[in-house]
């Protein structure tokens, strides 16, 4: 029963995203660009969704493992001029250990010690980003020599299809198992290791995974723009546009993420006359969502569903 | 010469951060609340004073004086319309609640900021000290402002001591913190005792925002790192714990100068993080946390 829904949610995304890879055809490079980054911070939020939705850590420095992954994989281009996919593939791998860095001692902790920990992180990545200047480019941003492509299309399927397999991996795996260990675990850990669970493993692998995913997507997302900074990559407000596109969408439903990226990056493009009051108005409407409609776009539609 | 610069300077620090965080405990030890948008409150009311002497030419007492009511209505306004409807919702399962407060007080926080950014630019806003002057102690020639902040600091701390430990709704608000149920049991309502705590930690952050304004001055890009160095005090205080706050602030205040003064005023915060990522790992439950 449940293998046939989750088989059947595959199905609709898969013609969703089909359907989506049409879209050059009709639409303009602008908003293929749009696009292209919120299918990048669709899956920053779809890994964020894994931990906070199902292992139920609040994790407020997403952006630490964007921010590592990102910056790995650019300063080794910038330096050694390795091939881009070395390049990638070494940025995953430093957010993968970042990630590992970071939870030993995060986990120790929960709740809120948890949130601060994650927190101070990104903070001292940012510190470390800024007296590093001549490595990292400090403040001013960090400037690769080579990008992915310079074919808009070509980077919209890209972003699109990377965005569908770590969709679907990740929705796979919160349906699996573990998926279903990572939320009972979330929501009563006692009882989750009172039945014989080891919830910290348990946890540690979702942080490895989120860690994989994200610190991926960042380095991609260096080599789309062919550059890498602080504030479009690991400030604070970036992190917090990440969670709240995770929880606009729905918390614990992980595809919904996506939604809730698409939705934020629409938002601001359409309240953009609004000028510097835009990100404000953006930030407002989240606030109302979070206060009166607490389970997102998706977790309606999806709550419907189940009980139909 | 130097050493006794670090031990004034980091004194002063110290006891405005001391200030800053230990409103900060105060609404996590009375209601279980961690407040994200605790930097944002305190800017707006360094702005708020700022613009008052600036665009009303006021005087620095009613300049600071308006800092203070600004701190005080800002607090008061995110207990009412962020945490109050998310304490009291139906629609969020009880243990998800505190994740969902701290997610809204951080969008508070950034609307604030942003707003501030929008009315009055990403400027660094000095407010104009009260007391001016240079005294010199030990041979070191120090702001007399810097002395001021550190004696009012003290006052505060010491008003708010006896306020919580000698009258009769500082007792509940006290007893609150140890006991909510308890606390109800005995017939008081939780809900006042958090209006009270809410309204004193906006008098403590309208305070400790002047103070600072006057003595560092602040951007809106300070948000950030002050409620990042409130929360990294009290955790490493202890969560819940005032007197584990205000020893925790002055190592901070003094790990912070130190750092400034002998290596680089570049890496002034990153000693005091790294600490606190210690103290997270050897001791999750701070220097004089509970439970």
């Amino acid at each position: 029963m449940l293998k046939s829904q989750t088989l059947r949610i595959l199905l609709i995304g898969l013609a969703v995203v089909v359907a989506a890879s049409f879209l050059p055809l009709g639409v303009s490079g602008y908003v293929l660009g749009l696009l292209t980054v919120a299918y990048y911070f669709g899956v920053f939020s779809m890994a964020w969704d894994l931990l906070f939705g199902f292992a139920g850590e609040v994790n407020f420095g997403p952006t630490f493992l964007i921010g590592t992954g990102a910056y790995t994989a650019g300063i080794l281009d910038n330096l050694y001029g390795l091939p881009i996919w070395v390049c990638v593939l070494a940025g995953t791998l430093a957010a993968v250990v970042g990630g590992l860095i970071l939870a030993l001692p995060a986990l120790r902790v929960r709740g809120p010690y948890f949130g601060l920990t994650t927190l101070v992180a990104v903070l001292m990545l940012q510190n470390f980003i800024v007296v590093d200047a001549g490595l990292t480019g400090g403040e001013i941003g960090l400037t690769v020599p080579d990008v992915l492509t310079i074919s808009e299309v070509v980077n919209y399927q890209i972003a699109l299809w990377f965005m569908a397999v770590s969709g679907a991996i990740l929705f796979a795996l919160s349906r699996s198992p573990v998926g279903l260990i990572l939320q009972a675990s979330g929501q009563d850990d006692v009882q989750a290791g009172a039945l014989g669970f080891n919830v910290t493993k348990h946890k540690l692998f979702a942080f490895i995974i989120s860690a994989f995913f994200s610190g991926l997507a960042g380095a991609l997302l260096v080599f789309y723009f062919g550059s890498a900074s602080i504030g479009t990559l690991i400030d604070v407000t970036v992190g917090v546009q990440i969670i709240i596109a995770a929880v606009l969408g729905g918390r614990r439903t992980i595809l919904g993420a996506v939604l809730g990226a698409v939705f934020l990056i629409a938002m601001s493009e359409v309240l953009r006359p609004l000028g510097d009051l835009s990100n404000f108005t953006v930030f407002a409407l989240a606030l109302v969502v979070v206060l009166v409609f607490p389970n997102g776009f998706f977790g309606l539609l999806t709550r419907h569903k189940e009980s139909v | 010469m130097l050493f006794w610069q670090i031990l004034i300077d980091g004194f002063a620090v110290g006891s405005l951060y001391a200030l800053g965080a230990m409103g900060f405990a105060l609404i996590f030890g009375v209601s279980g609340v961690l407040n994200l948008s605790h930097g944002a409150l305190m800017v707006a009311a360094v702005v708020a004073a700022w613009a008052a002497g600036n665009d009303l030419h006021v005087g620095p007492y009613a300049g600071a004086a308006i800092g203070v009511l600004v701190g005080l209505v800002a607090s008061l306004v995110t207990y009412f319309a962020v945490v109050r409807p998310l304490q009291n919702s139906q629609k969020i399962r009880e243990d998800e609640k505190e994740i969902f407060i701290l997610t809204a007080t951080l969008l508070w926080g950034i609307m604030i900021q942003e707003l501030i950014a929008y009315f009055y630019t990403n400027n660094a806003k000095t407010v104009s000290p009260i007391v001016g002057g240079v005294i010199n102690i030990a041979g070191v020639r120090t702001p007399a402002n810097e002395l001021f902040t550190a004696i009012v600091c003290w006052i505060v701390i010491g008003v708010l001591w006896l306020l919580v430990n000698r009258t009769r709704a500082g007792k509940a608000v006290l007893a609150a913190s140890m006991n909510p149920r308890g606390v109800t049991l005995l017939g008081i309502e939780l809900p006042q005792i958090y209006i009270a705590v809410w309204a004193i930690y906006g008098v403590l952050i309208g305070v400790a925002g002047v103070l600072l304004g006057m003595f560092l001055g602040v951007s809106s890009y300070s948000v950030g790192p002050l409620t990042a160095s409130a929360f990294s005090i009290v955790v490493l205080g202890g969560l819940g714990s005032v007197s584990g706050a205000l020893i925790a602030a002055y190592v901070v205040g003094y790990l912070e100068t130190m750092t400034a003064y002998l290596i680089s005023p570049a890496y002034r915060t990153i000693p005091a993080l790294l600490l606190l990522v210690v103290v997270m790992y050897v001791r999750p439950r701070g220097l004089l946390g509970r439970r």
